[in-house]
């Protein structure tokens, strides 16, 4: 017999997780992404589950005069719904918006897409051109991690044993900016995605880059920005930027592969296109 | 300032919910529409299908199937290891009958004795009272396959491989021609020569394929499953099990959609079961397929390649049509000549040509063997013709409309097949009402104008013409003698005994509502017997589109025998109430007469048929088309979507408009994935490789775009007051009206489905290359 257990508190789900080994207990938030793993791995041994559904801190939202904290078990319902997370982070809107479907969204959390670690996850992107941060619980208490840092490889995060996701902190976008996003699925709703594309720009008032922040989805072997490109662009104005040396920065900054879904090929191109009329939108 | 851009989507998705509500207030139909008499049960849930059937002391089931595209199996190894007492096995030693597959020709085995043809043949089958047994044994089970050198897995690697399949690898190769295509060649003013591809389709049914066998203590073996066409599984059973008729029971269990590929494989399937149960003492045995098992294994549609020739004059007018069709059968010869004489029937299209030559087809391969999918081998060819005359439009520089109403049929005008068209021809009339209600003029002049402007999207319009003869093909209908029952009670309720099955489509409630309508009687007088064979006569598969025109037609002409002889025996009289209908049964009920009447096709006067030649009439009733599909393409990402659609049908009669609307849109859907998404991937050894909903990509719903239909109703078909096939035509037209549309809007040829944006940013790519 499994055992389902299901703290209230974070505190009290640490303490669970730390007095077990490594392993024992499956995490489920939403449950959309382990629900499905669990049903496709025939031989899985069965584990005892640690439900983190039933704590009221981490299904909080809470807008601050330095940015957001969204709870890590806040639904892409909610989040696509909330008035300030529309108007201030309008692509962590679009991208909740474009997960799955709303039957998906109604379960599926914002922790739960960032510890399932797919490199198509569509929330990724977004939270990677804004600057997000996470705020990780553990046995030692909270840490605050750059969430560009929490990728550390294929479907691997750099959680440590006992540790769990709390909340993501967006800080505002700088006053001038532009952002965009723009998600390439297989089709327009309860789909993987072939590419996603988040932008945002810093700009002065003479229209110069300050700074460029991209994320992209389904690319490389984890959600990836691009540094080589954000580094060119910086202090530039669009009538300077070369549109091959863009090209050239982005192919060297993913790496994307054939698979069931769409080509390499594709995949370049399109984000290339993507990214070119991104900076367009500065202008 | 922050700003935020998305596609323009959401726009587009509130436009789509507005349209389906418009459409539910707006629809304004003054025809009786009454509720589907399996509509409740399946909103509740409550409909049992094949796996929700609860058993006492069941054996589950599994299969072991060849893991090479062909070879030989040299040696099955039982791990020693596992107690296999505890097991059924079967194996092709234990069957008491002939080991193959009954259909047209006897060359499937139904397990594999030694050769075997393709990857994922049944082997060994195994059944266990616990169904983890059944995964841990697969695991246990060794097979020594020497794998074939060199499969083949394309229709012209197959033509031309030195190691063949079948002799030449040709199942069959038809010919339809007409005047001297040589000939006008040499006197072209214009042509185009093209090469079309459409890729293999997975029906996708919501329930996967499944039986239920049971050996009775009186010794009849009696199945049940999801299936179209009881009597083929019947005759299956008697071939391979050896047990003769009367001691066999086929009953169709609610079927949740099947759209042709639960035509013949069932029979593999309840073959599989029948020779389980007959080793499992008296206990029910399942059969149930996962849906990765349903989609790797079982038919799919007809991969086809088509090159094509299409010659016309300076004035728009058809010169010659030259077209070699081919369609991938896959390793065995199952249903594909009848597919294959279906596709180069309806190659030439609605239209007019004094010199038209098609030779069709079926190759072999080792692939799965493909089978039956809506439309038959139609869409195939109806794809290519469709296309190419769009082609051949750019080049004459003449819109695609006015090139189709210079070439389309009229009553008078010869067909193909060397039939004088009667007054059945609507052809022109479809295609006139479709671009006015879809204001195809106005919306390409609107297209032309956004199209010059700086937006991030192109768009398009463009359509298809076309016509699908409902029924078996030819004298099909004449072979099959089809019998239809109906048998009145003493209190008043009428059952229809037939072999036609409901699957989703609807057909329960339209032959309802038929014998309703002749028996002047409430729907709820009437009822739809349950698909046993030992109840229902063979009233033929519920295929081709012939349940409502050519069953409908036999409940029909039941019914009246019915009144006749309630009037005659009975003493009903001419106006009767509902009480007045039960009391003239109760009294013959009484009076020990018999309440059973029979009705058996009759071949049309004018149906005449020359199989060998293809010439004559092949169908006794077509069914007119013109489909209009507008679609927008992004400038960025080449993601297609479609913005407005348009089916403008002519059936005859609408017996259930709402069915028939509901009929459309579904098909119009999957001919939208077939165009746009639906992309069957094969592994290295030709089986599906994306055999999960996930990675075999359908449209949903946000996919799909406004779908407007029109229904035009001249009643001059073959079924009850004029009705003809409606359920194949929306499969035929999607893809090449949205091919032509973004043809239009991309200004380049397209030759291939589906039209995904890897294509289309290929295609781009390529040609700024070679610019
Ligand atoms: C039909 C369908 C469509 C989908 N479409 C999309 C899509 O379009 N785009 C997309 O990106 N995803 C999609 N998904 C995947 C999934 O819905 C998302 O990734 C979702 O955000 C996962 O959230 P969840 O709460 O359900 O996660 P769960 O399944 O509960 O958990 C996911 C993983 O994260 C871990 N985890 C969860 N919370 C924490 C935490 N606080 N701390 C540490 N570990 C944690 C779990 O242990 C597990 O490994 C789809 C899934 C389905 C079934």
């Amino acid at each position: 017999m499994v055992e389902w257990v299901r703290p209230q508190r974070v505190g009290e789900a640490i303490s669970l997780l730390s007095k077990m080994p490594l392993d024992h207990y499956q995490i489920i938030s939403g449950g959309t992404d382990v629900m499905v793993t669990q049903r496709l791995s025939m031989h899985q041994k069965n584990r005892d589950w640690l439900d983190l559904s039933a704590i009221p801190d981490l299904k909080e939202i809470e807008v601050h005069d330095k940015g957001i904290r969204i709870g890590a078990g806040v639904t892409l319902s909610a989040l696509r719904r909330h008035p300030q997370v529309q108007k201030f982070w309008p692509m962590l809107a679009a991208s909740a918006a474009v997960t799955g479907a709303a039957p998906i969204q109604n379960r599926a959390t914002l922790g739960g897409n960032l510890c399932n670690a797919s490199p198509a996850a569509d929330n990724a992107p977004v939270l990677l051109a804004y600057g997000a941060s996470l705020e990780i619980a553990g046995q030692q208490g909270s840490r605050i991690m750059d969430y560009a840092a929490f990728h550390v490889a294929y479907r691997k995060t750099a959680l440590a044993a006992a540790e769990l996701l709390v909340a993501v902190h967006i800080p505002y976008p700088p006053d001038k900016s532009v952002s965009l996003y723009r998600k390439v699925g297989t089709r327009a709703a309860q789909a993987i995605a072939k590419v996603g594309v988040a932008a945002c720009f810093q700009i002065d008032a003479a229209k110069t880059i300050v700074q460029a922040r991209f994320g992209i989805a389904s690319v490389a072997a984890i959600p990836c920005s691009l540094p080589t490109v954000s580094h060119y662009l910086q202090g530039k104005k669009i009538k300077q930027i070369d549109a091959a040396i863009v090209r050239k920065g982005i192919t060297h900054d993913i790496a994307p592969v054939d698979d069931i879904r769409s080509s390499a090929e594709y995949r370049l191109e399109t984000t290339s296109r993507l990214i070119w009329d991104a900076i367009q939108h500065v202008e | 300032m922050c700003e935020y851009f998305v596609s323009g989507f959401d726009v587009f998705k509130v436009r789509f919910i507005m349209e389906i509500y418009k459409r539910d207030v707006g629809a304004v139909v003054d025809k009786a529409q009454p509720k589907r008499v399996d509509g409740l049960s399946k909103i509740l849930g409550t409909a049992v299908y094949v796996d929700d059937i609860e058993l006492n002391d069941v054996i589950y089931a599994t299969t072991l199937r060849t893991a090479s595209a062909g070879g030989v199996v040299e040696e099955i190894f039982f791990d020693p290891a596992l107690d296999w007492s505890e097991f059924i096995i079967v194996t092709a030693k234990d069957i008491p009958g002939l080991n193959a597959v009954k259909l047209l020709e006897n060359d499937q085995p139904v397990l594999v004795d030694r050769v075997f043809r393709h990857a994922g043949e049944a082997l060994v089958l195994l059944g266990h009272s616990e169904p983890d047994m059944l995964k841990k044994a697969l695991s246990h089970i060794r097979v020594h396959e020497v794998p074939l050198a060199h499969p083949v897995f394309d229709i012209d690697e197959a033509l031309s491989a030195e190691n063949k399949i079948i002799p030449g690898n040709v199942y069959s190769d038809y010919l339809l021609e007409k005047g001297d295509v040589d000939k006008s060649f040499d006197e072209i003013e214009c042509f185009i020569d093209a090469r079309f591809i459409t890729p293999s389709q997975e029906q996708l049914y919501i329930e996967p394929q499944g039986m239920i066998a049971i050996l009775q203590n009186d010794g009849v073996l009696r199945i049940d499953g999801s299936m179209q066409c009881p009597y083929y599984v019947l005759d299956a059973l008697e071939q391979c099990t050896g047990l003769s008729k009367d001691l066999l029971r086929v009953v169709q269990t609610t079927t949740g959609g099947a759209f042709g590929g639960k035509e013949d494989y069932p029979s593999v399937i309840a073959c599989h079961a029948a020779l389980l149960a007959i080793k499992a003492g008296g206990k029910p045995v399942k059969l149930v397929y996962e849906r990765g098992e349903d989609m790797r294994v079982t038919p799919k549609r007809h991969p086809s390649r088509t090159m094509l020739r299409l010659g016309a004059n300076r004035a728009g007018e058809l010169q010659f049509i030259d077209m070699d069709f081919a369609i991938d059968g896959g390793a065995y010869r199952t249903l594909s000549p009848v597919v294959l004489s279906r596709g180069v029937i309806h190659a030439p299209g609605p239209y007019f040509c004094k010199n038209i030559r098609v030779r069709g087809r079926a190759i072999a391969t080792n692939h799965p063997p493909f089978g039956a999918f809506r439309g038959f081998g139609a869409p195939q060819s109806i794809f290519a013709l469709e296309v190419a005359m769009d082609q051949l439009a750019a080049k004459l520089a003449m819109d695609p409309a006015e090139f189709r109403r210079k070439n389309l049929l009229r009553s008078g005008d010869v067909s193909p097949t060397g039939d004088i068209l009667q007054n059945d021809c609507f052809a022109q009339d479809a295609l006139e009402e479709a671009l006015r209600v879809s204001q195809y003029y106005e919306r390409q002049a609107e297209f032309k104008h956004w199209n010059k402007q700086n937006n991030g999207t192109v768009r398009g319009i463009g359509l298809a013409t076309f016509a699908h003869g409902a029924g078996f093909t030819g004298n099909g209908e004449l072979y099959l003698a089809s019998r239809v029952l109906l048998q009145a009670h003493g209190n008043g309720q009428v059952e229809i005994l037939c072999s036609n099955t409901e699957m989703g489509q609807g057909a329960a409630t339209t032959l309802v509502q038929i014998a309703a309508d002749a028996l002047q009687l409430p729907m709820d007088k009437i009822h739809l017997a349950q698909t046993d064979t030992t109840r229902v006569p063979n009233s033929g598969p519920t295929v081709a589109s012939r349940t409502c025109m050519v069953v409908g037609e036999l409940v029909e002409r039941a019914a009246n025998l019915l009144l006749q002889k309630l009037m005659t025996e009975g003493g009903l009289s001419k106006l009767y109430s509902v009480d007045e209908f039960a009391d003239a049964c109760l009294r013959m009920q009484e009076s020990k007469k018999d309440l059973l009447v029979s009705a058996s096709y009759q071949p049309p006067a004018q149906m005449l048929w020359d199989e060998n030649k293809f010439t004559g009439r092949a169908y006794s009733s077509f069914a007119w088309a013109a489909y209009i599909a507008e679609v927008e393409i992004d400038k960025l990402t080449y993601e297609t979507r479609i913005l407005n659609f348009t089916a403008v049908q002519e059936i005859g009669h609408a017996v259930h408009p709402q069915i028939v609307q509901g009929q459309i849109e579904g098909g119009v859907v999957q001919g939208i994935g077939y165009a746009l998404y639906e992309n069957v991937l094969w592994n290295d050894v030709g089986v599906m490789a994306n055999d999960r909903l996930t990675n075999y990509i359908i449209p949903t719903t946000a996919d799909i775009g406004p779908i407007q239909v029109v229904l035009m109703e001249k009643g001059l078909g073959a079924g009850p007051k004029g009705a003809k096939g409606v359920g194949e035509l929306p499969m035929d037209g999607p893809a090449p009206a949205i091919v032509n549309a973004i043809q239009q809007a991309l200004k380049m040829n397209i030759d291939q489905i589906p039209v995904m944006p890897e294509l289309l940013m290929k295609l781009a790519c390529s040609e700024r290359v070679s610019q």
